[in-house]
């Protein structure tokens, strides 16, 4: 039975998509190597004390994480999806009572040699229960009360995650909208939320005065164009003028009064890192630099000197790309942007090829939260995104994080495999 | 539905723009913007490790035995040293254009980007003379570092060397601290005492161009750490003493240790012949160990603690304590002098008590005490009775120190060897031997082998009746550091304080009357108690052994003195040791003694036999 089983299992699984994971991870693991090595002091990649040796260590387990995944029955995650996120919240909540603060987070649990992150492992279960509630409604139907139970579900993780001093995971949750906009998601939310953070960013980078001079004449002369709009929905308009001016002049009271100064330093480096090279604006600086440096073909491997110096210590975590960047400059930058670009439409492929809305959802979910990633990761490295400390899907140095990849994508692979079975469903 | 189903080609446009944008962006900074290419140039950090001051050594009188030198490490980067001109460097830095090309290629093999040392250790002269220089050079620099410095010739062994970290040490996790290129200590106490000398190291970062021209510090030393300095050590040698000792044993080959008995404290540390410890510093450090090492006197050889030799007639004096504390004899216990059980030096009084026997060392009295000690009846199987002996003597020689490191802060130390049933088991077979076939370790021949630490710990025993102190050479870590608590350890011999004067009666006869006689010092009022001894030497002429404590109530100084081939002690070693105890008690050689002195140092001792 469980040879039949597997025989099957291996016709029916996406091998592209295990192929494209694979190489990600061998090359995170050669740039993690990369990022730590010292030419005066040369460690063995396989040293258990330095964080490649670590990785490997990871990735290792990764594999034995990604046959239990697929061993597991499928419906088993369409059935306890609401147990796992219910656990998951449990996981996270204990976490928070019982977590050493490091750097000001409390995140991380211990257990032994071993530090775990709960809130990487929320993604996967956020997504099996948003996945399994959406399966149950419709969206386009105006349900209040679905809305409100769907925010619920995909807001409470992320609540726990800020009360732990997580921005950047938490930021993550946001990712699904792209998932619900599939499902049915009026687009208008897709668009203003885009446009809100364009002009959160833009009131930032330019004089206010500009903004609202911009904003008053493109909306007088688009009404103008459109009268009719005017005469059905001027107080919608009005409302949205009111909202976007409200929002300009109380950017900085938000920034200066509600952020914390760590955040605040973040958004601050994101306008103008060369104001204070040396200060909050240098991680953004020396990863531009570095990256800069590497030209069209990059330094060559290990030949990097901007990346290597260990007290910068999210180079081989959420600033890796950097060192790729540094060493294989724009090819290898490209080959890594055009490996996640296939990787992404591979899943959207897989997820529209599923016959449940289950699995659907959850293949967007997926995609969502590792184009998320993406999107953030490499932004703020090349100084269009604000430092989040996000790691870089299956290339970033730590356990917490492949693990939880491995696991958000084996568990659409599981599901994939079995598709067929669901026809009669 | 089917309009919901193309929101998929929406959002995989909206994952090939972002890609797209952040390519584009990528293409901007990395090829066509310069200014981080410009920046990189600008912008390099580097890693400066800050050695700290390796911890000076000081002796017992606050003089300071070791110091740091600076010295100037001439470094090359292959990669920007393109072209030198080649005639012009060898002028600079005085070297044959041959061994210029050979550096060269020596540099590029080991990496093209990597720093590796050129010219090493420059004084601070030479490094005056070429500084000027080095802007005609790039890809030359320089790397100050101090090297140890001493201020006198003196006590090499103990003080031992500092040179490069060995690959293979490199390996061991006890070394992970270090970096390839780090100095640390091989020998003596450098290397015992290493985890307080090295002290702990710095990092510095700074900004630098390509060219190397430093830019500052990188993030005003935000990350930057400082070195610690070494702790520094307060040894227990009296330089002085050391000095005098060193120049006694000028030309000849042996060993002098000296201790004081109420704390172990080593007072002088002699292996002669002794080398100048600045030999293995600086330049020539490389020449001068292969020569050192090559050195048919072995002068390398650290013989306080690693040259064993059999005891000789000083081991009668265990042999008496271990007696009387078994109930063998009494201080009154007489035996004749009789030649047919082993030769005598002819003619002397009748040894009608232990006294008598010491004094003349007489050979068949302690053939006798041996005897009964071995056989004492405890089987009727000779051979049991003999086993059953030996282990039991043997644990009590073992409380003297013997056959055993006796931990001193060294490192190498040799354990010696003494008589036991597991050696004449292994060489007769087991129950097959019995005293006739070890009879000769009675007056210290044989089975036996001690070092010269080991015969002045005995001193120390004898002046404290009983006890001793761990040897030890380093008093305090740190100038006001309290005396180290494992050498303040009393370690009891297996024989009761009462039974030593008798011992100690004998070896004042030794010199007040006896052998010892050329190490009196009766007039600036000190008593010496000694015993002289001959260690066999089945290569060629015995070696002279003289042993002595004084003075003989408080004492204040335990000594033994080894000198090879020279023949009867009484005449070599026991002027010696008079010389020293003299001098450390007195500070001075007073006009009598002048002439001893002179005989010392002039060394034209006749070898001859006596035991
Ligand atoms: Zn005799």
């Amino acid at each position: 039975m469980a040879l039949i089983r597997s025989s099957k299992l291996r016709q029916s699984l996406d091998w592209p998509t295990v192929f494209i994971y694979f190489l990600m991870v061998g090359l995170g693991w050669l740039n993690v190597y990369a990022a730590v090595y010292s030419p005066d002091n040369v460690i063995n990649i396989f040293s258990w004390d330095i964080n490649s040796g670590k990785q490997l260590a990871w990735i290792g387990t990764s594999v034995i994480l990604i046959i239990v995944v697929l061993v597991i029955d499928y419906k088993a995650y369409d059935s306890l999806a609401y147990i796992i996120y219910g656990a998951m919240i449990l996981l996270l909540l204990a976490t928070l009572i019982l977590a050493n603060p490091i750097k000001g987070s409390r995140s991380w649990l211990e257990l032994g040699a071993v530090r775990l992150q709960p809130a990487e492992f929320a993604k996967f279960a956020t997504a099996l229960a948003v996945s399994k509630f959406l399966s149950s409604v419709n969206l386009r139907q105006q349900n209040w009360q679905d809305h409100a139970k769907l925010v619920a579900l995909t807001l409470l993780p992320p609540f726990i995650i800020l009360l732990q001093n997580e921005t950047g995971s938490a930021l993550v949750f946001g990712a699904f909208l792209l998932a619900y906009f599939r499902e049915g998601m009026s687009p208008l939310i897709l668009i203003v939320g885009t446009v809100a953070v364009a002009l959160f960013i833009s009131t930032l980078l330019f004089p206010k005065l500009y903004l609202v001079i911009v904003i008053t004449v493109g909306l007088g002369l688009w009404l103008w164009a459109n009268q009719r709009i005017l005469m059905r929905k001027w107080p919608l308009i009005l409302m949205i003028y009111g909202a976007s001016i409200g929002m300009i002049f109380s950017v900085d009271f938000f920034v200066n009064n509600v952020l914390q100064e760590h955040q605040q330093n973040r958004i601050k480096a994101l306008i103008s890192p060369e104001a204070d090279p040396r200060g909050f604006g240098w991680n953004v600086t020396q990863s531009k630099i570095a990256i800069g440096s590497g030209g069209f073909m990059g330094k060559g491997f290990l030949e990097g000197t901007q990346t290597k110096f260990d007290f910068v210590p999210e180079q081989s975590t959420d600033f890796i790309f950097c060192t790729i960047g540094e060493e294989h400059g724009w090819v290898g930058s490209v080959i890594v942007i055009g490996l996640f670009v296939l990787l992404l439409t591979r899943i959207v492929k897989i997820a529209e090829r599923q016959k449940s809305v289950f699995g659907r959802t959850y293949g967007y979910c997926v995609a969502s939260i590792i184009f998320f990633h993406f999107l953030v990761n490499i932004g703020m490295t090349i100084g269009l995104a604000p430092v989040v400390g996000i790691p870089l899907p299956f290339f970033s140095y730590g356990g917490s994080s492949l693990w939880s990849f491995t696991t958000l994508l084996f568990i659409l692979l599981a599901l994939d495999a079995n598709r067929k079975q669901d026809l009669t469903r | 539905m089917k309009y919901l189903e193309d929101r998929k080609y929406v959002i995989q446009a909206i994952f090939i723009i972002v890609a797209t944008i952040y390519a584009l962006k990528l293409f901007y900074i990395q090829v066509i913007d310069n200014k981080y290419k410009l920046a990189a140039e600008n912008n390099a950090i580097q890693k400066n490790i800050q050695y700290p001051f390796r911890g000076l050594i000081y002796d017992r009188d606050g003089r300071l035995l070791v110091q740091n030198m600076p010295v100037y490490d001439l470094m090359i980067v292959p990669k920007e040293a393109k072209n030198p001109d080649t005639l012009h460097f060898c002028k600079v830095f005085n070297i044959p254009v041959d061994e210029f090309r050979e550096k060269i290629k020596a540099a590029k093999a080991y990496s093209w980007v990597k720093p590796s040392p050129f010219l090493t250790r420059l004084s601070t002269q030479e490094f005056a003379a070429i500084q000027e220089y080095l802007t005609d050079f790039p890809g030359f620099f320089i790397n100050a570092r101090t090297v140890r410095g001493y201020t006198h010739q003196s006590l090499a062994h103990a003080l031992g060397y500092i040179g490069e970290i060995s690959p293979a040490k490199l390996e061991k996790p006890e070394y992970a601290g270090y970096l390839p290129g780090d100095y640390l200590g091989i020998s003596g106490i450098e290397s015992e005492y290493e985890k307080y000398l090295m002290g702990k190291r710095g990092v510095k970062y700074k900004m630098v161009n390509v060219r190397g021209i430093d830019k500052g510090p990188f993030r005003d030393g935000e990350y930057d750490t400082l070195s610690v300095a070494g702790e520094n050590l307060v040894s227990t040698i009296d330089l002085e003493l050391q000095q005098y000792g060193e120049k006694l044993m000028k030309g000849k080959i042996g060993s002098v240790v000296a201790i004081e008995p109420a704390t172990g404290e080593i007072l002088a540390y002699v292996s002669a012949p002794g080398y100048d410890p600045s030999l293995l510093t600086g330049k020539e450090f490389g020449r001068n160990y292969t020569k050192l090492q090559r050195d048919s006197l072995k002068t390398l050889f650290n013989r306080p603690i690693m040259a064993t030799y059999p005891p000789g007639s000083i081991f009668k004096l265990v042999q008496a304590l271990i007696a009387m504390q078994d109930g063998i004899i009494t201080p009154n216990t007489g035996f004749p002098c009789n030649q047919n059980l082993i030769k005598c030096s002819h003619g002397h009084e009748a040894p009608t008590n232990l006294r008598i026997a010491i004094k003349h060392s007489c050979n068949p009295y302690f053939y006798q005490v041996f005897r009964n000690e071995i056989n004492q009846g405890k089987s009727r199987n000779i051979f049991v009775d003999s086993r059953i002996g030996l282990d039991h003597w043997r644990e009590q020689v073992l409380s003297f120190g013997f056959g055993d490191k006796l931990g001193i802060d060294l490192p190498n130390e040799k354990k010696g060897i003494i008589a036991s049933t597991k050696l004449y088991n292994k060489y007769y077979g087991e129950n097959r031997w019995k005293f006739s076939n070890f009879y000769s370790v009675s007056i210290g021949q044989g089975e036996l082998g001690t070092t010269p630490l080991q015969m002045a710990n005995l001193m120390a025993i004898m002046a404290n009746r009983g006890f001793y102190y761990t040897p030890h050479i380093i008093r305090s870590v740190g100038e006001n550091g309290k005396p180290l608590a494992k050498y303040s350890k009393k370690h009891y011999t297996s024989v009761d304080q009462k039974h030593f004067e008798p011992v100690i009666d004998g070896m004042e006869d030794v010199v007040a009357r006896g052998t010892g006689s050329f190490a009196k010092l009766a007039h600036v009022g000190i008593t010496v108690l000694g015993k002289t001894g001959t260690s066999e030497n089945p290569h060629g002429d015995d070696h002279a052994v003289f042993v002595a404590f004084a003075p003989r109530e408080n004492p204040k100084i335990a000594i033994a003195v080894y000198i090879e081939n020279a023949g009867f002690g009484a005449i070599s070693s026991a002027p010696l040791a008079g010389l020293m105890i003299e001098k450390y008690l007195t500070d001075t050689i007073s006009a009598p003694r002048k002439r001893w002195e002179e005989w010392v140092l002039a060394g034209k001792f006749k070898p001859k036999k006596k035991r």
